[in-house]
């Protein structure tokens, strides 16, 4: 495998619950490639959604360091962080976030005018994004016109438009079934071969994480070897 | 210019999004609708009180009432008083060096009113010969004058509209009098025709007053003249007397209702406005919490919490808007030219029309974006502040 994209040292998050400090994870290290695709399982309540949101930006540890390509953002500013997040950062989620008022390519285009880029310019990469999803002929579908297969692919788009380095999936296939899941699923590997986006997905079906390059499994805020949790 | 185009793009999702909450949105604007509607059927009530009370007066027409009177009805002028007026100074005099002043007497008679039925005091005014001269714009729009010693009744235009029995032809009793209806008049819309007239001297005998008057109109040379009357009236002991314009003694007699209806207005709008703020508040919130999840996913991409913030605040003052301008254009259909009779001078009836002016309409719309931008504000704020990873475990 080529350079380091993504490092954690020593990461800890955890939350003052009244009197009580609850630690998510007390010291996580981990490194994830450019070009992996990697897949998280662990048991409901592990942290896997937290480590997610500590890799995308949209939380802070407690304390240790996040190191994207070299630069650590763990110590941005919140203001420093959206715009990185703009720039680097594609998110996936189980039930699609998409905005319910707007059509499929106005979802699309929502990270583009975070960008300096002319009305015609978000145009063609929306429709190149659509592309990329098979999806060119439903710009115009609202949401609620589409299933839900469809609605993820319409994230994924969003999630690919402005061209990240890096997609985070949270339980992307959580709320699809098996067929309709394995196209999705086969959509990010594409991403990943093809484009090279480096992704990190949280699963908790095992079909799914096969899709991925390799697999960690996180209990209880710790990386596993997967005959430990058997056991 | 990126900060601009995402506020422009949640401000149009926010807009767009109001057909997904649609009837607390309706309910809101409506509630403001009312708040305006309110607001300006008080307005229009007391503008247009105030306008046929103002267009009564003349400046050069001077009313002499006994002093501390304050109206008509309670003033009283003995026969000496009345001589010695008319021999005042600026008092305009007519080809037989005559003195143009109409000696009157103002008395309250029982009307019924046509739509609700019930009875209301009306003014009945026994005018001198130069009475009918000394009104502007008098017009007898059916029927004729009355007749110098006549048991015979003019009605204004207003009063024959509200109330009923009044027509040309008609025959009327007050208390032990008998009347016959001989014409109808106009005086351009002023608080004259809320009036009966009929002549004095018939008035006076048949309602037992003997001589008396209660007031004095003359016709002076110029309105700087009614100072001079004043003067003359205020050095001589035998007169003790109030001198006030024709203009001025209508703006004084309209200025206690006009306040009393702009007063009852506003605070009842106001505390009303409290009502629909509230409203706005709730349909907010819920706006906001509805969309918790879509303002975190927004936030995750990368937009600011201002766009949040002018987003619903937007969306709020959207809501108030639709809401005035419906109010607005609801007080406008319903009110303007309304025509409603209320008490006036001496707890008689003046009939007179709502007149809604675009400046009162944008007091109502102004009412109605205050409501919004109040009710928006909070709720604004707690949309910018919504905590990401929190929104998006939102379901
Ligand atoms: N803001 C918070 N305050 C307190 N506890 C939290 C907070 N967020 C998450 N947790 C707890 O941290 C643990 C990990 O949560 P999460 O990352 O969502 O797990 P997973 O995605 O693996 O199900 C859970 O026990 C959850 O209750
Ligand atoms: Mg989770």
């Amino acid at each position: 495998m080529s350079d380091t994209l993504i490092r954690l040292a020593g990461v800890e998050k955890s939350f003052v619950k009244g009197k009580e400090k609850i630690s998510i994870f007390e010291h996580l290290d981990m490194t994830i490639p450019r070009g992996d695709f990697v897949a998280i399982m662990g048991p409901s309540g592990s942290g896997k959604t937290t480590l997610l949101n500590l890799l995308g930006g949209i939380d802070s540890p407690t304390a240790g360091e996040i190191q994207f390509a070299g630069e650590r953002i763990d110590s941005h500013s919140e203001r420093q962080l959206s715009k990185w997040r703009s720039d680097h950062v594609g998110f996936i989620f189980q039930f699609y976030n998409l905005m319910p008022m707007l059509n499929a390519a106005q979802n699309v285009e929502l990270p583009l005018l975070l960008k300096p880029l002319s009305a015609s310019q978000r145009k063609n990469n929306v429709a190149a994004a659509l592309e990329v999803v098979s999806l060119s002929d439903r710009a115009k579908h609202f949401p609620r016109e589409m299933s839900g297969g469809q609605q993820q692919r319409v994230a994924i788009a969003r999630a690919i438009v402005s061209d990240p380095q890096m997609l985070l999936c949270d339980e992307p296939t959580g709320d699809l079934d098996r067929t309709v899941a394995d196209e999705i699923l086969g959509v990010l590997q594409l991403l990943n071969r093809e484009l090279g986006k480096t992704i990190v997905m949280v699963t908790h079906d095992p079909a799914a994480a096969r899709y991925a390059k390799r697999t960690l499994h996180l209990d209880k805020g710790k990386f596993v070897e997967r005959e430990e949790l058997a056991a | 210019m990126s900060l601009a185009s995402q506020v422009s793009a949640v401000v149009s999702m926010n807009v767009k999004s109001i057909g997904q909450r649609f009837w607390p949105s309706v309910s809101t604007a409506l509630a403001v609708a009312l708040v305006v509607v309110v607001l300006l059927s008080f307005l229009a009530m007391a503008n247009g009180f105030q306008k046929t009370m103002r267009g009564a007066g003349r400046d050069d027409i001077a009313i002499v009432l006994r002093a501390g009177s304050q109206a008509e009805l309670n003033s009283g002028l003995t026969r000496d008083q009345v001589r010695l007026i008319g021999e005042g100074p600026g008092v305009v005099r007519d080809a037989n060096g005559d003195a143009v002043i109409s000696s009157e007497l103002y008395l309250i008679v029982d009307g019924v009113k046509r739509d609700t039925g019930t009875k209301a005091n009306l003014p009945l005014r026994g005018i001198g010969a130069a009475g009918a001269g000394l009104r502007d714009g008098l017009k007898i729009v059916e029927g004729r004058m009355f007749a110098s010693g006549a048991n015979e009744l003019l009605v204004g235009r207003a009063l024959q509209r509200e109330f009923r029995g009044f027509d040309v032809g008609s025959t009327v009793r007050f208390g032990k009098t008998q009347w016959t209806v001989v014409g109808a008049f106009e005086t351009g819309g002023t608080v004259f025709e809320s009036e009966f007239w009929a002549d004095l001297p018939v008035v006076q005998s048949l309602f037992n007053r003997g001589a008396a008057v209660q007031t004095v109109r003359a016709k002076m040379t110029s309105p700087e003249a009614v100072a001079q009357l004043k003067a003359y009236s205020d050095n001589d002991p035998r007169l003790k007397l109030d001198v006030v314009s024709e203009n001025a003694y209508f703006a004084d007699q309209a200025s206690g209702t006009t306040n009393l209806i702009a007063k009852l207005g506003w605070p009842l709008a106001i505390a009303m406005a409290f009502g629909a703020i509230a409203g706005a508040l709730n349909t907010m919130y819920s706006s906001v919490a509805s969309r918790t999840r879509e303002i975190a996913t927004l936030r995750a991409i990368g937009y600011g919490g201002f766009p949040a913030f002018v987003g619903t605040l937007v969306e709020s003052l959207v809501l108030a808007a639709i809401g005035g301008v419906i109010g607005a254009a609801a007080a406008f259909l319903f009110f303007d030219g309304l025509s409603a009779a209320t008490l006036g001078a001496s707890f008689t009836q003046v009939v007179f029309q709502f007149a809604l002016t675009p400046a009162l309409m944008l007091n109502g719309l102004i009412l109605g974006m205050v409501i919004g931008l109040i009710g928006g504000l909070l709720p604004a704020m707690r949309a910018a502040r919504i905590p990401i990873v929190a929104g998006l475990a939102e379901r």
